[in-house]
């Protein structure tokens, strides 16, 4: 069989405009919360979210290194983000310098969960003040969330398969695991995987806010307002950004001597038939999705040293863990898991594929990143390591990523390093 | 450079991301500064929104270089 290994990657986060930024400040326990500066939230119930930061701050992201500035100026930022960090992936693969037969074994599997709502919310109200034609001309494929991978494929000439993933909050996670079955299939040697999201903009606070899924309570502590696990969270705070990895099928990998990260050994996935928004009380979906994702990796529950969890610091925090206590046992089977929305916020489309790094760097640092603002924890948490404040040093060999979506869409990834 | 033509390439360069120099009056759109159909669509509506002058359909596509913005739009500013 043909086994699939990560060997680029590439981010955009609340905490960095690159990997080892982003890296660095997670494992340093700080947080990329802060009041909304996009727009004037004032009128909004939730004043805060996790933004990536404008290139003059000390971890901001520059979108003129990999993105020209007309394409900036078309699209919308998820598509920005997307591309930079596929372009950050690209480059730490060491394939910038491609030839032709691999371009056409390399594709693309970049989603998002939402796509463009900043652009489609400016240019509705634009055609109702100015009229129809007023709206861009770039207005729909600037928009539309398979244009990651379109705008990927054109600017590094990839002419393999061209996908993307739209489900929700599981987004990143699946599209890296569709990628890795696409190598695993023979549709390709190398792609691009991974999720970005942005949708810091007044209908996106507003329309979670109203879902009441958003923390409206910590606007006056944005630091503490993201805090799963603890008896006091409330809602989850809004993040924004990318994550993309380059997958690649291992013997090619080999062949050309490329840093090998970890390989992709588990992809399980299920769906909770039970709600749009809220997961099955039993958590019966993530069970699944977990167990799936174990049986295909080979691996016993024990095997698994760390498991970034979906926690977004809501209610469901709870049931995801009573899930991973039957597949793992009451204390994990040794594992320690955390969330680190805590730090980032939810990057919905984003979320799976930035967690999935994580999870890699992980193994890659031997080093597990907190969860912060666990102050209190909630019943059921006993027994459980979830890294409460700072990060620790550990054993990690083995790593499981939860992704869980609005319409009870459930997908887990287990990788491991490779020897 | 007239008051038009000046106003014309400037809006140029900022829809192109192209360098001032580049945008002569006898520059073609897409020949010489890399703009595509929608480009040309976009940098219609950048000169009906700057001029306040109305470029139909029929007029923009017969607009290739920048030059031909130029002389319509002097031709029919108010």
């Amino acid at each position: 069989m043909r086994r699939v290994v990560v060997t680029g990657l590439g981010l955009v986060t609340p905490l960095g405009g690159d990997v080892e930024t982003s890296w660095k400040n997670l494992i340093a326990g700080k947080s990329g919360a802060g009041p909304i500066t996009r727009f004037d939230a004032s009128n909004q119930k939730a004043t805060i979210a996790c933004e990536v930061k404008g290139k003059d701050h000390e971890w901001g992201f520059d979108p003129d290194k990999r993105v020209d500035t007309k394409i900036q100026r078309q699209v919308d930022p998820f598509i920005v983000y997307g591309l930079d960090a596929a372009g950050q992936a690209i480059e730490d693969a060491g394939l910038t310098e491609m030839d032709q037969a691999t371009k056409e074994r390399t594709g693309v599997s970049i989603g998002a969960g939402i796509g463009g709502l900043p652009g489609i919310e400016y240019e509705s109200v634009n055609l109702h003040e100015r009229g129809p034609g007023r709206v861009s001309p770039h207005f729909v494929h600037g928009r539309i969330i398979n244009l990651i991978s379109g705008q990927v494929s054109i600017r590094y000439g990839l002419m393999g398969p061209n996908h993307a993933v739209v489900t929700a909050c599981s987004t990143g996670a699946h599209s890296i695991g569709d990628a890795a079955r696409m190598i695993r299939d023979d549709d390709a040697d190398i792609m691009l995987a991974g999720g970005s999201e942005s949708t810091i903009n007044p209908l996106g606070i507003a329309g979670f806010a109203q879902a009441r899924a958003l923390n409206t309570g910590y606007n006056d502590r944005p630091e503490q307002a993201s805090r799963p696990y603890d008896r006091n969270r409330e809602g989850f705070v809004l993040g924004e950004g990318a994550g993309v990895v380059v997958l690649e099928e291992y013997e090619h990998a080999k062949a050309r001597g490329a840093k090998i990260y970890a390989e992709v050994v588990g992809y399980g996935l299920s769906g909770d038939a039970y709600h749009v928004t809220a997961p099955h009380p039993e958590g019966k979906g993530a069970e699944l999705s977990m167990r799936m994702a174990l049986r295909k990796a080979g691996l016993e529950p024990d095997d698994i040293d760390y498991i970034n969890a979906h926690g977004t610091s809501t209610m469901a925090d709870t049931i995801e863990l009573a899930a991973a206590k039957r597949v793992f046992g009451d204390d994990l089977g040794g594992a320690s898991m955390s969330s680190t929305k805590s730090a980032i916020g939810h990057l919905l489309g984003g979320a799976g594929a930035v967690e999935s790094i994580f999870c890699i760097l992980a193994m890659r640092d031997q080093i597990v990143p907190p969860t912060l603002n666990l102050d209190d924890p909630d019943e059921g948490t006993e027994g459980v390591d979830l890294v409460p404040h700072t990060a620790k040093k550990r054993e990690v060999n083995a790593v499981l990523n939860n992704s869980f979506g609005f319409g009870g869409t459930n997908a887990s990834l287990v990788m491991r390093k490779i020897d | 450079m007239s008051d038009t033509a000046e106003r014309v390439q400037k809006i140029v360069v900022e829809h192109l991301g192209v360098e001032a120099d580049k945008v002569t009056q006898d520059a073609s759109f897409i020949d010489d500064l890399g703009a595509d159909s929608l480009d040309i669509v976009e940098l219609v509506m950048a000169f009906e929104e700057e001029f306040g002058v109305e470029i139909p359909d029929d007029a923009a596509e017969k607009i290739s270089t920048v030059g031909d913005a130029t002389k319509y739009i002097e031709e029919h500013k108010g």
